[in-house]
């Protein structure tokens, strides 16, 4: 056993770190670690230089643009990100409906839609929950009714993240009112600029603004946008959600959340000493952090046996929800450090707390990750 | 980055499995616990005959050259079995202490016979006051021309009635919290003077509180350096923590996998009750506490094994013991409430698992103990906006 990265590993991560040293603007930077909202155009601009660099889609294959980086390269490259305060690029486009697009799109989508990907072209946002289908998303009611060479889209999809940023949509939608639940479903990329296509804010609970409603009433969209079979848009769906899990437990994300944590309790006067020189809260803020480290750990052991190519075992399963209540554990300590600062609005402290509830409720909730793993590993 | 075992490690896990499948079936732990000295000597001389006692040390110290991954294979194993052995008051707890504190050939011989399976060892450290922590020594060690006199008492000494001889935590110079003045000594326990309350533990092992009335040592029996006995305690201790959590991982498995089993044979309202959400629920949260301390516990053993400074070590080994007593107490009580009733009862075994993970909670530390030992070795260390708490002054 050997739980050390390689010299080869190391001196990548060193690349990473330059890389992002030289090209991220302090502004962003200061943004990302304050969780302040960033700009369209700074996350476009962030985008062009990870492209310019070749960057932008690690796990696309080679031929279209990606890496050719190992698991574990990926992962430091996702880890530099996170530790140097980077944005993430947008996932909906290079993470979530790229790959599709690239195992069960057309030849004609991959090269019309992969390349405006990664120029930044197109921002793709999700539609897939709808106000009456959240974990049961099978039961979704958006329909796109056949008209000669097109479909005739009409419904409604919720909890769109930077749908106002977007100009794409891929959308879950029934073609077959007639199938059962889950077969009727297509995969269908919208632009939204298509007549019909409208997009309400909604405004979340920390008073930001990343969420959306989408309506579509009688969207017109040719046939060609359908990606794969018709009817066989639930198997992509969950082909999708896969990839859009893998990314969610952002372990040195938390580990830079920790960081602002301490500073913040270091700030916070205590009598005569900090918040930070308190037993209490010390060990509350140890607690955290050696979960934490215990997370990493089982994140390290399933990529490493992803790169000796075995398929990963049950620890990979529970990344997303151990990695989400981190994530919580840790904004709520953040409410608590700031104490009455917590209470003033111009500040992220409180903000933190309430923005992060969402994580234990997206890209699958956690109650569902658990019927997922006691159907899949346990056999219950 | 690799995880894997090396084939030598992959052979020796096989042969250790064999040996806890064969030699420890339930009822055969069951009637070793309630023997005169709890457990069997016929499975210690198997034991030193397979080596098991010396495979983690290195051949300097007369071992065979392993490390701490040898003795997380062989704990994991004996969590899965209950094993009631005293292999780590012997070989992991004295054996640790003798090896890095051996001064003279017959320190260094009774390490060879340790290994050889010949003489049981114990830890005497915890007091009256100390609670868990090992740098609280009242037991004293005046000088009595070249010998020293100990007077004083420890208290939950692991099979101290089987062991041989004990190696004694006492203070030679200082205060009872000072860092220094601390002295590891190596007494007979049959030596004059020494008192023995001996007990049976909750989970089924042996355990003494011993009291010291001028116990005479001389001054050939010191282990290590006088004064500085804290450094050596750090490494015994350390490792014993190790192999702990490698026990608690193995017992933590097998109430994972009964619980399961269970769940899915037991029938209520006419199903099987592991069709009910709640309990499946809970089923994963064992799954992965399980798996949350495994990984800990490789960290943890990694640390062990190498070359780590004396605070990394003690960071990452009280890391390792607060995530494995959590996950543990999360799986032990679960798999009590999923058994229901027959969780309950002595004759079933996933009570005793139970127990024996209550104990490895707490034995080494406890997790307040261990946060705080975490954050102070954190603040030695100087990590980043490291926490400095006044709790803990013994790392």
């Amino acid at each position: 056993m050997n739980l050390a990265f390689s010299p080869q590993e190391r001196a990548f991560r060193d690349d990473v770190r330059a890389f992002v040293r030289a090209e991220l603007p302090r502004a962003v930077e200061r943004k990302m670690r304050d969780g302040d909202e960033l700009t369209k155009d700074e996350y476009v601009a962030w985008q062009h230089r990870l492209s310019a660099r070749g960057w932008l889609a690690p796990n696309w294959p080679a031929v279209y643009g990606g890496t050719g980086w190992s698991v574990v390269e990926k992962h430091i490259f996702e880890e530099e990100l996170a530790t140097c305060n980077a944005p993430r690029s947008i996932p909906f486009g290079v993470s979530m409906v790229a790959p599709v697009i690239i195992n069960f799109g057309s030849d004609a989508q991959r090269a019309h839609y992969l390349p405006r990907i990664l120029s930044s072209e197109d921002w793709w946002c999700q539609g897939y929950s709808e106000p009456g289908s959240g974990s049961d998303l099978a039961s979704l009611a958006t329909r796109a009714d056949r008209d000669g060479d097109e479909y005739v889209i009409n419904g409604t999809k919720t909890w769109i993240t930077l749908a106002q940023y977007a100009n794409m949509i891929f959308v879950l939608a029934r073609t077959d009112p007639t199938a059962k639940k889950q077969r009727g479903i297509s995969f269908i990329l919208v632009d939204m600029a298509t007549s019909g296509v409208t997009v309400r804010p909604i405004e979340t609970i920390d008073g930001g603004h990343e969420i959306n409603e989408v309506h579509f009433e009688n969207v017109r969209v040719p046939v060609a946008n359908r990606v794969g079979d018709e009817g066989a848009g639930w198997t992509y769906a969950k082909f999708l959600l896969e990839h859009e899990r893998s990314g969610t437990a952002n372990v040195a994300g938390s580990f830079q959340l920790l960081d602002r944590l301490k500073t913040l309790a270091k700030a916070q006067r205590h009598g005569a000493a900090t918040l930070l020189d308190d037993p209490g809260f010390a060990r509350k803020i140890a607690s955290v952090e050696i979960e934490l480290t215990a997370l990493s750990y089982a994140q390290l052991r399933s990529l490493a046996s992803e790169s000796a190519g075995k398929s990963p075992g049950p620890e990979s399963s529970f990344i997303k929800i151990t990695g989400t209540e981190i994530q919580q554990s840790i904004t709520e300590l953040m409410m608590e450090a700031s104490g009455y600062g917590a209470l003033d609005a111009r500040t992220n402290d409180a903000a933190f707390y309430f923005n992060y509830r969402k994580t234990s409720i997206y890209a699958g909730s956690n109650e569902i990750q658990r019927n997922i793993i006691a159907k899949r590993i346990l056999g219950l | 980055m690799d995880f894997q075992f090396t084939t030598e490690q992959t052979l020796f896990k096989e042969s250790v499995d064999r040996f806890i499948a064969d030699a420890y079936g339930f009822e055969r732990r069951m009637a070793l616990a309630a023997s005169e000295e709890g457990f069997s000597r016929e499975h210690w001389r198997d034991m030193a005959e397979l080596g098991w006692f010396g495979v983690a040390f290195s051949e300097e110290h007369g071992g065979f050259g392993g490390s701490a991954v040898e003795t997380m294979i062989l704990m994991e194993a004996f969590g899965r079995g209950l094993v009631l052995e005293p292999f780590v008051p012997t070989v992991v707890l004295g054996g640790t202490a003798l090896a890095h504190g051996a001064t003279s050939r017959a320190h260094r011989d009774v390490l060879a016979s340790v290994i050889e399976g010949d003489t049981l060892l114990s830890l005497a450290y915890a007091e009256a006051g100390s609670r868990y922590d090992y740098g609280f020594v009242e037991t004293s060690a005046r000088r009595d021309g070249a010998d020293l006199l100990v007077r004083g008492a420890k208290r939950s000494v692991p099979f101290a009635a089987a062991a041989d001889k004990l190696v004694v935590s006492v203070r030679t110079s200082g205060l009872p919290g000072d860092a220094r003045g601390i002295t590891l000594v190596l007494v007979d326990r049959d030596a004059s003077g020494i008192a023995r309350d001996d007990f049976r533990t909750v989970d089924g092992h042996r355990a003494s509180d011993i009291v010291f009335d001028d116990v005479r040592v001389g001054s050939g029996d010191v282990l290590g350096v006088v004064d500085d006995g804290l450094a050596l305690l750090d490494v015994a201790i350390d490792a014993g923590i190790g192999a702990l959590c490698a026990e608690a991982v193995g017992t933590m498995s097998v109430m994972q996998r009964m619980t399961l089993e269970y769940l899915k044979t037991r029938e209520q309202f006419g199903v099987a009750i592991g069709s009910f959400q709640a309990l499946q629920h809970r089923a994963v949260d064992m799954l992965i506490e399980l798996e949350l301390a495994r990984s800990m516990c490789l960290f943890g053993t990694v640390a062990l094994a190498g070359d780590a400074s004396r605070s990394e070590r003690a960071k990452a080994l009280s890391a390792t013991k607060v995530q494995v007593a959590r996950s543990g107490r999360i799986v032990g009580q679960s798999a009590i409430q999923l058994h229901g009733g027959i969780g309950m009862s002595e004759e079933y075994a996933v009570g005793h698992y139970f127990k024996r993970m209550s104990m490895l909670e707490l034995a080494l530390g406890d997790v307040d103990y261990h946060l705080d030992r975490y954050l102070h070795a954190a603040a030695t260390i100087g990590d980043t906006l490291a926490v400095a708490p006044r709790a803990l002054e013994t790392v």
